[in-house]
């Protein structure tokens, strides 16, 4: 253990030390002994191994690897751990100062609890071929980053230099999770700074229009969306789920003529939702609630099968009003008429016709040209 | 008295010099816009990957989760992205086939513009994996049936129609289709309307310009004149306006 020193921070700050990987829950063993240094991270760099204790974070040695002479490996057995023996050289008279004065053994040993043996073991040996300390780097870098360039190859510079931090920034921030939601806001503004700056000169992210309607679909979403975990099953699911589409889909309604299909909006609904995926039969149940809840979006089936959530607006009694009035404004219609009129289509304006006579507000014409709807004079004059 | 930067000489050089910058800074944008298209294509990637790998905490996280919606939103990237697996495969199951219909639908809706709601199988398919992203599951034409059958409790306004051998999915239903509308339209100037002039007046495909008509015919809106070269479709309600036309 005398050849293990305390450093003061876990920067890699020798030149050219890089990275190269990890271990968590290690403990040091003094050649046979168990040490105090146990269940901590263990690095290796290109120069050195360094050992951290998670529960005191300035708690950290460092070993240069100049000092291994050689490697062993020590399997795992019913109760203990795999070791990984380092064999060392003893250290420079003027050493920094480590946890150990004096040591019995010339070798120390790397206990992993929780496996990863293998990988470090290959790691390190790679290292100790490659004597990366040895090599004294050019301090050409130095020079870029004082970073006093003018003209265009300075700017040209400048540019790839924060063109680097930004790709470095990406990689950091995605490598788990827990970094990116720790970064979460950063990257989602940088996301829209790189789209925002692809929009200024493509146009457009895009040429797939799907891509392009998904991520407006997307654009929509719902903050927290009625889950099952949130608000349990049965009725009270359905109800606040069925207030979520109301208000969900008001918008996309209006734009759409007041109709959309159930098919649309199970698409509409499930993009806005994002991750909280919901099913047909879920969506059903909710839709069947809007009625009893006196929303302002209705469930409607029309004799075909066809499912739809119309505005209220499209209640019937509306309707009726509306269609008695363009009929008597036109003198006369058929549901191609009303159709352009309207701007439906003429499935729906026929029926928007029919349900009209059904309560007197027009009187058809039968002829061999087809069915017209004419004012109900009957009705209106005859009184 | 020798100034310089005077003369045609000097206006010259300067032109030129102008230009010269002028070339440089269009390349170093050019040179920037596709470094940004690297950095957006990493993004997407990483996207794309925590999707699939990462949706239950995701899903955890309300806070995170709005802002991983947002840059899916931003970037294109498709947040649903669960892989068939077994149950799905075997029982069709799990959330595997609603996600695809959610996809589905979507492709649908956008391609309608073009197409009316009506869009062949392949077609449907290709695009779909197009917006699925790059490291996503392949697609069969039977998984896209699964998954628009799961539809079916949400009514008859998503159809699969078999053509021959292969399929046509039909997402606009005839309640919402302004098809006829259009093909009135058309016809408007001369009471009539064959199906070649439909298909390259409204740039049509031969389906749907056969749909729309037949459906015409079936509900007494035309009529059919099969006397000329190609069958002819009249409509009535053009009648009175045609006569009066005439008279004058």
């Amino acid at each position: 253990m005398d050849r293990w020193e305390w450093s003061e921070s876990d920067i890699f700050d020798k030149p050219g030390e890089s990275f190269v990987c990890q271990q968590a829950v290690v403990s040091l063993y003094d050649g046979e002994d168990k040490s105090t240094f146990v269940h901590g991270l263990l690095t290796l760099t290109t120069h050195r191994l360094q050992w951290k204790d998670p529960k005191n974070r300035s708690r950290i040695l460092s070993l240069p690897l100049s000092l291994v002479v050689f490697l062993e490996q020590e399997a795992a057995g019913f109760s203990k751990s795999a070791k990984i023996v380092v064999h060392l050289n003893s250290a420079d008279s003027n050493k920094p100062a480590g946890p150990n004065r004096q040591s019995r053994y010339n070798y120390i040993k790397l206990s992993f609890k929780q496996s990863g043996e293998r990988e470090f073991f290959r790691e390190l040996s790679e290292q100790l071929q490659q004597k990366r300390w040895q090599q004294s780097l050019p301090p050409a870098q130095r020079v870029v980053a004082t970073g006093r360039h003018r003209g265009i190859m300075g700017i040209e510079r400048s540019i790839q230099q924060k063109q680097k931090a930004t790709d470095s920034n990406i990689t950091q921030s995605f490598q788990d999770l827990s970094k990116l939601i720790e970064k979460a806001k950063e990257m989602v503004a940088l996301s829209k700074t790189i789209a925002t700056k692809i929009k200024d000169k493509q146009g457009d992210i895009t040429e797939d229009e799907t891509v392009k309607f998904k991520s407006y679909l997307l654009s929509m979403g719902i903050p927290n969306p009625v889950t099952r975990e949130t608000h349990g099953t049965g009725d009270k699911y359905n109800t606040e789920l069925a207030k979520e589409l109301s208000k969900a889909l008001m918008n996309p309604l209006k734009e759409s003529g007041g109709i959309m299909t159930l098919t649309d909006v199970y698409c509409r609904v499930n993009r806005a939702r994002g991750m909280e995926l919901l099913s047909p039969e879920d969506l059903i149940n909710a839709c069947e609630m809007l009625e009893i809840l006196r929303l302002p979006v209705r469930l409607k089936t029309f004799d075909s099968g066809v499912m739809v959530l119309q505005l209220q607006s499209h209640d019937e009694e509306q309707i009726i009003k509306d269609t008695t009035k363009t009929v008597e404004e036109n003198q006369s219609m058929t549901s191609e008429e009303l159709s352009q009129n309207a701007g439906i289509s003429v499935i729906l304006a026929k029926e928007r016709l029919l349900l009209t006579e059904k309560v007197g507000g027009v009187c058809r014409d039968e002829s061999v040209e087809g069915l017209r709807f004419y004012p109900n004079l009957f009705l209106t004059k005859c009184s | 008295m020798h100034r310089r930067g005077h003369g045609i000489g000097a206006i010259n050089k300067k032109t030129l010099a102008q230009a010269k910058y002028k070339d440089k800074g269009t390349e170093i944008a050019a040179d920037q816009l596709s470094q940004m298209a690297k950095q957006m294509e990493a993004f997407k990637g990483y996207l794309e990957d925590f999707a699939s790998k990462h949706k239950d905490q995701i899903k955890k996280d309300p806070e995170f989760r709005v802002a991983f919606q947002e840059m899916c939103s931003t970037i294109g990237v498709d947040p649903l992205a669960s892989s068939k697996g077994f149950w799905a495969e075997m029982l069709g199951v799990g959330d595997f086939y609603y996600e695809l219909g959610v996809q589905v639908i979507e492709v649908c809706i956008a391609t309608s513009h073009r197409n009316g709601g009506l869009i062949d199988i392949e077609e449907l398919r290709s695009r779909l994996l197009a917006s699925r992203g790059k490291k996503s599951q392949d697609i069969s034409v039977d998984d896209l049936l699964r998954a628009i059958k799961k539809l079916k409790v949400l009514g008859n306004g998503f159809t699969v129609l078999p053509i021959g051998t292969t399929y046509l999915v039909q997402s606009i239903p005839g309640e919402l289709s302004m098809d006829h509308t259009s093909v009135l339209q058309q016809a408007e100037s001369n009471g009539f309307i064959t199906k070649t002039e439909l298909m390259s007046q409204l740039k049509w495909e031969d389906e749907r310009a056969s749909r729309a008509l037949n459906f015409m015919v079936k509900e007494g809106l035309a009529w059919v004149d099969d006397q000329g070269k190609e069958r002819q479709f009249w409509f009535p309600s053009f009648f009175p306006y045609l006569k009066s036309a005439n008279n004058s």
